[in-house]
């Protein structure tokens, strides 16, 4: 069998590419270091010298203003240099492979690599190639890779959710909305079942649900109301503009009418329950303006604390 | 040249010998088993104890990728990588560049094939112009060239009523029309089994109903034209209970596995292996299992390699975008072998899979030992185990999941029309 | 000197008596006082307590800001710097249990540095081994040992009581 090609030969994360498959305790560790990190954006200096003198390469062949914004600055408050790169389009049309365009970014020096890509395993793919090639202190960080993972916006998930709810072996959580495609809902529910989290619910048509998705330990409604009944967690998930009309649903309007969270739906929930969404939101499609700035709503505390999070994360395998 | 092969287990399917015997071979062609023939005189003896004579294998699908595809192989580097393998007869899929739809281009495959005096070669025509599923191909000229079939290979053919009609006119002349089973609209965009794996590494996925539909609409389209039909690469456990009751109908129909999907499955993607980029995809172990029961009980006639040599380049690539495809003449043998072995399945009749079988579906003169066939035999060692690695392989095609893994069965010398073309032995000296 | 001789250790308690002595009016009335993780927080407490004056207690983790983080990377959790008083213009003693290279007060006042410009920034440890490898010095010292450089010293505190003990050193 095929080493975990996140962990180094102790064992050590390295990479961060997927939350699954990696220990509770890892997954702990980072959220722990992450605490500190938090208050460093209250200091005079609003940074620290962690990553002084290293090479920071954001890696997006998919355009994200937001988060590569936010891996951005996680990176400069840990003093490292940081070089935007958008290649925008696929690597095969561009004519130079990814591993051809990895290889010379190697050749300048870099330390690490934030990859953004269209296809599902394309940072599995640079850090198995990194590992073959003996590139060891070269380290990747998965920032949202087609519908496979977003490990650390799961990861920052997880800190909201612990910051607000402090245990997750009490808590049942909804995921609701587009689960097929959504690398987040993925990253999310793997992190929540390796931390204990009893009772996992993704909601959604059957059209946005994916085969034998029960298999991640969740389960799986059809009816909102029925699946907020009684939740701690409510995450919604960004319903792409291009799915809103056509072979997967028939208009965004009749979307929201049955999976839109308005208050009335929430009231369903229990009533400390918390509200998240990864962001864009498309308000009035998957989210009622009355929720997302409602008091329940921990939508703009994710942003904060996903700083925080991808700090721990890049401070953790960079020294590793 | 007379060949005398000594104190080898001789195994022939077709005629149905399992026992230690002496082939004798003169003129290219079989002329004895067991005792010589009056007259006979030896100018080479080969010493097979401890090893199994079988007919040469013949691998109904793979692919040497010329013309167009050079870069990946070379009818050179991939009829050298069917000696090594004990392959002496295969089919080549149509899906060349350009694809093999017209007599000009089949000629051409064939007298290169023959030059190079190494494996039969024999093509499979295409049924469209182009495999662009608009225009009929000439296929009484292409089965004049050389053509033993016609098929669309790997390409969509959505379009039913050009299906019927290609079928309609391949019975008229009576060819046998080979066909994959793919719904292409099920199965657009897909790249893995629509299964627990592809939810899990968000992979685009194919339904096993692409396999189902499909067979439905050529099973419903065979009732209509009383065509013979080869199913290609069968991937379910649906569609080979689709396969046994259509049999038990007496539809015309013989079908076929790829080898390696006698051994993987979804699972083996693992962290997005793309040498396990395969199509049909690697489907669950349930299907698995099912497709070789469907072996063992005669629903799948034939086990092919489905040879498909990939350059590194284009496997180097996020699993979605690798090119579909492995390595597997030099594979055939040792996982038929391993099949066989994990099933309690009798090297006879794990054999026949891959030479009575095969030789039946392309109609050829050959896969038997029988006296007066050409003298195309595999000797090899069922004994030996090798471990799979880039470097023992021939084919310039690198691309296998099995690298690493231990397989039984190593090839010792193959003889096609009476030579030896090849294997790991050095020539046998004059006796 | 090797490990082999363990060291005669002095008792933390009296140790941290001998420590406030030397400070009582030698430190500012309204000097704050800034324990370094772990050790050196439980000693400036103490100092807090017994010292008079008017002290704001800070604590500071130095993680961040090791000069060892590219050899042996992120390993232990991190512990947030608390400093809840104005660090610019204040008068600082920073405390550590144990002086040895020096690297973590170097550390220590890189880091006071992101909060602000300090008048004054004074040291006071409760033991000196020796061994450094920096230009710093303390200006308060409990007691000074000579330790093989194999063994560490420890503060352990157990009930509000402070122990030290010698420990081979885990990492090499």
């Amino acid at each position: 069998m095929i080493r975990n090609p996140q962990l180094n030969a102790n064992g050590e994360l390295t990479h961060l590419l997927t939350l699954e498959g990696l220990p509770a305790d890892v997954i702990r560790h980072i959220l722990d270091t992450a605490e500190p990190f938090a208050s460093i954006s209250e200091r005079e200096v609003k940074k620290v010298p962690l990553l002084r003198g290293k090479a920071v390469f954001n890696l997006f062949f998919e355009n994200s203003t937001r988060t590569r914004t936010t891996f951005e600055i996680a990176a400069k408050r840990l003093s490292a240099d940081v070089i935007n790169l958008n290649i925008g389009v696929s690597s095969t049309s561009k004519g130079e492979t990814l591993l051809d365009t990895v290889d010379n970014l190697v050749a300048m020096n870099a330390d690490m690599f934030v990859v953004r890509h269209a296809q599902s395993g394309a940072p599995h793919l640079i850090a198995t190639h990194l590992n073959q090639h003996r590139q060891t202190h070269v380290h990747v960080v998965n920032a949202g890779d087609g519908r496979h993972a977003h490990p650390t916006q799961g990861l920052l998930d997880l800190y909201t959710i612990r910051h607000y709810k402090r245990e997750f072996t009490n808590l049942t959580v909804a995921i609701v909305g587009d689960v097929l495609h959504s690398r987040v809902a993925r990253s999310l529910i793997h992190g929540l079942t390796t931390l204990g989290t009893p009772e996992v619910r993704v909601i959604g048509p059957r059209t946005l649900m994916p085969t034998r998705v029960d298999a991640m330990g969740v389960r799986v409604f059809t009816d909102m109301s029925a699946g907020l009944a009684g939740c701690d967690v409510v995450v919604m998930l960004r319903l792409q503009s291009e799915r809103m009309k056509g072979t997967l649903l028939p208009s965004a309007g009749e979307y929201f009418k049955h999976y839109g969270l308005t208050p009335d739906k929430l009231a369903l929930a229990r009533p400390d329950v918390i509200v998240m969404h990864p962001g864009p939101m498309n308000r009035g499609v998957e989210i009622d303006s009355a929720v997302a700035d409602g008091e329940r709503s921990v939508i703009l505390p994710q942003v904060t604390f996903g700083i925080a999070v991808r700090m721990a994360v890049m401070s953790i395998i960079a020294g590793n | 040249m007379k060949i005398e092969i000594k104190n080898g287990r001789l195994i022939d399917p077709a005629q149905g010998i399992d026992r230690v015997a002496s082939l004798f071979i003169a003129a290219g062609k079989i002329s004895a088993i067991g005792t010589a023939p009056p007259g006979w005189q030896t100018h080479r003896a080969i010493d097979a104890r401890g090893l199994v004579l079988s007919p040469g294998l013949i691998d109904c699908s793979a692919r040497l990728r010329e013309p167009g595809f050079e870069y990946k192989a070379t009818l050179e580097s991939e009829l050298e990588a069917a000696v090594a393998g004990g392959v002496t007869s295969l089919a080549c899929p149509p899906d060349t560049d350009p694809p093999l739809d017209e007599p000009g281009l089949v000629e051409m495959l064939k007298h290169r094939a023959r030059l190079l005096n190494r494996a039969h070669v024999y093509p499979i025509g295409a049924l469209t112009v182009g495999l662009a599923g608009t225009t009929l191909t000439e296929m009484g000229e292409l089965a004049e060239a050389g053509c033993v079939a016609f098929s669309h290979a790997d390409v969509p053919l959505a379009d039913t009523q050009l299906l019927l009609r290609a079928m309609q006119y391949a019975a008229t002349f009576g060819h046998r029309v080979w066909l994959r089973p793919q719904d292409p609209h099920l199965s657009k965009g897909g790249v893995a089994h629509d299964g627990e794996v592809a939810t899990r590494l968000g992979l685009p996925a194919i339904p096993a109903a692409a396999e189902t539909i499909a067979l439905a609409t050529i099973f419903t389209l065979i009732r209509e034209t009383s065509v013979s039909v080869h199913l290609c690469r069968l991937s379910t456990a649906e569609g080979v209970a689709m396969v046994r009751a259509a049999k038990q109908e007496g539809l015309p129909i013989t079908c076929d596995v790829a080898v390696h999907h006698l051994h993987l499955s979804e699972v083996d993607i693992g962290w997005f292996d793309a040498q396990a980029h395969v199509m049909p995809p690697f489907r669950s172990p349930r299907d698995r299992a099912a497709l070789r029961a469907g072996l063992t009980d005669g629903t799948i006639d034939v086990i092919c390699s489905d040879h498909t040599p990939v350059d590194d380049d284009s496997k180097q690539l996020p699993f979605a975008e690798a090119e579909v495809g492995v390595t597997g003449l030099e594979l055939l043998l040792p996982l038929t072998l391993k099949w066989a072995a994990e099933e309690r399945v009798g090297l006879p009749a794990a054999l026949a899979k891959i030479t009575r079988a095969p030789a039946a579906l392309l109609g050829l003169h050959g896969g038997t030992l029988a006296i007066g066939h050409p003298a195309d035999v595999c000797i090899f060692d069922p004994a030996a185990h090798w471990v799979v690695d880039r470097s023992s392989l021939k084919s310039q095609g690198k691309n296998t999941p099995f690298v690493g893994l231990e397989v039984p069965g190593r090839v010792k010398y193959t003889l096609i029309d009476g030579v030896v073309a090849g294997g790991l032995a050095p020539l046998p000296a004059n006796a | 000197m090797t490990s082999n001789e363990t060291p005669e250790l002095p008792d933390a308690e009296a140790t941290l008596l001998a420590l406030v002595e030397r400070m009582r009016g030698a430190v500012a009335f309204d000097a704050a006082f800034v324990g370094i993780y772990s050790g050196g927080a439980w000693v400036a407490e103490r100092l807090a307590e017994l010292i008079p004056g008017n002290h704001s207690l800070g604590f500071i983790d130095v993680s961040y800001y090791r000069d060892d983080y590219a050899r042996t990377g992120l390993k232990g959790g991190a512990r947030r710097s608390e400093l809840k008083f104005d660090v610019d213009g204040a008068t600082i003693v920073l405390v550590d249990d144990v002086l040895f290279t020096g690297r973590s007060v170097r550390a220590a006042i890189n880091e006071l540095f992101d909060f602000g410009r300090p008048a004054c920034i004074e040291l006071a440890v409760l033991i000196d081994r020796g061994g450094r490898e920096l230009p710093i010095e303390a200006d308060y010292v409990g007691a000074r040992l000579a330790v093989a450089r194999d063994l560490s010293i420890v503060l352990s505190r157990d009930n509000g009581r402070l122990s030290l003990t010698v420990e081979p050193v885990t990492n090499a």
